[in-house]
């Protein structure tokens, strides 16, 4: 990465450095981080120019690391994001997210006659690919699935 | 599979079918058999289901059980707000079992969850009714002496009928070939369509009912729901095209057996009901036995 091109958004001493998030889903991976609760301080910065992708979005959290599940939630909404770990403005180390198999309590269940949506229960769904790729999710109650437009995360 | 809830029929193996539905041929031939002692069975019904509920609390009766539990969620501590996890914990203080039927889907597997003992799901709102479906597995093995490589029609509503989805998966176990019969807007769905492609099956979609009879060994009937449909005129359109009658069987299989989950409305013809491939009623009787060998396995008792 060019560091003129880093440097658009202030650059961190240690902390954990999200790249090449879609535009459109900076805000949604924000809300997943719960970077709306941290203490930590936080940088984003969205609509920057990526030769790759078009506009990306890129968001920088001072002196906190993820775990590799807490990371590849974010892969539902940022399926091209990239995690680089920060330590002493050093790259630690940079991997691409992976889509998890399943995922808990992240997303809602489209079905409004489901027990997730009546009950006090946490969703759970199996996390499944359809014919053109896009994602798709089934939910371990009702069993129903919910595709990529009817997304809703909590 | 003792002690363990059964939610959906996914959650049993071919194997596992196999053995519920060879111990109700035993409980066919002998269906008083006291195992259970007196033992406490709770039959949650949090929506009323008679048929239903009469043909597990039968089952419970011949076995020796005790029921206790309500036959609607009107009179109860639900009516007054109780969560479901609070009512599945109180009840299974009380009892071995819990058959459930619920409005809500996903209701039992969660139930299934937080319950200290094994859930059977009687119903849960449009999801799953694996009982259901063991009755028709049955009730086609009966008739055809097999379960393997049948031709089986399902006629009607295959997009919102739940007794069809799940005879679909369970029949992707035993090399059938689908033949599905609607009307495009109640096609059968894509995730349930996965599992016929994942056992490497075929089916075939048809609107026209009639070329398909000739080629079935079991045509399975459903209802088509008015409300099923936005336009009332779409249902108009259709509602007539998907009813049995008689004469239709004209050219049909000597084998052929016609079921329908029931209650029927007129989409069988009353004229049917004399045919001897007509099989819904012995179809509802046999619920009794594929339900007492299903509470026998989970008890631990055969
Ligand atoms: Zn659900």
């Amino acid at each position: 990465m060019n560091k003129r091109k880093e440097l658009i958004v202030s650059a961190i001493s240690n902390g954990t450095v999200i790249d090449h998030i879609p535009a459109e889903s900076v805000f949604q991976v924000f809300k997943m981080l719960e970077l709306d609760k941290t203490n930590h301080q936080v940088y984003f910065g969205t609509n920057l120019q990526s030769k790759k992708y078009g506009r990306k979005g890129i968001i920088k959290i001072s002196d906190t690391y993820y775990k590799d599940e807490v990371i590849n939630k974010i892969a539902l909404v940022a399926p091209t994001a990239t995690l680089i770990e920060i330590r002493d403005y050093e790259v630690f180390s940079k991997v691409s997210v992976s889509i998890p198999k399943t995922i808990e309590g992240i997303a809602k269940c489209f079905n409004p006659n489901c027990v997730t949506n009546k009950e006090d229960v946490k969703t759970k769904f199996e996390v499944l690919t359809d014919e053109t790729g896009n994602l798709k999710l089934a939910c371990h109650y009702c069993e129903k699935t919910t595709t990529k437009n009817n997304m809703v995360f909590f | 599979m003792k002690n363990r809830s059964l939610v959906s029929i996914n959650d049993y193996s071919k194997e596992e079918i196999i053995r519920i539905l060879d111990l109700a041929e035993e409980f066919e031939k002998q269906p008083h058999q006291n195992l259970l002692n007196g033992r406490v069975i709770a039959s949650l019904f949090f929506e009323p289901s008679t048929r239903t509920r009469l043909s597990f609390e039968t089952a419970i009766q011949q076995l020796g059980g005790n029921v206790i539990g309500f036959a609607s969620a009107a009179s109860t501590s639900v009516s007054k707000g109780e969560s479901l996890k609070d009512t599945i914990l109180m009840v299974s203080n009380y009892s071995d079992l819990i058959v459930m039927r619920h409005p809500v889907e996903g209701s039992a597997r969660y139930a299934s969850e937080v319950s200290a003992v094994p859930i059977i799901n009687a119903g849960d709102g449009a999801n799953q009714h694996p009982t259901q479906c063991l009755l028709d597995l049955y009730s086609i093995r009966k008739t055809q002496g097999t379960l393997d490589n049948l031709d089986v029609t399902f006629v009607g509503d295959l997009k919102y009928g739940r007794t069809v989805h799940s005879n679909v998966i369970a029949l992707s176990k035993f090399n059938t070939k689908f033949h599905l019969v609607s009307p495009p807007e109640l096609k059968l769905p894509s995730a349930v369509k996965r599992h016929i492609k994942e056992a490497n099956l075929s089916y075939e979609q048809y609107t026209d009912f009639l070329e398909v009879i000739p080629k079935s060994d079991i045509i399975y009937m459903t209802r088509i729901q008015r409300e099923r449909f936005p336009d009332p005129l779409e249902y108009e359109k259709v509602k007539n095209a998907y009813i049995l009658e008689n004469a239709m069987l004209d050219n049909s299989r000597d084998n052929v057996k016609i079921l329908h989950p029931l209650p029927r409305v007129n989409e069988i013809s009353t004229d049917v009901d004399s045919n001897p491939k007509a099989y819904y009623f012995q179809q509802a009787l046999n619920g009794v036995f594929v339900r007492q060998a299903l509470i026998a396995t989970i008890m631990g008792v055969k």
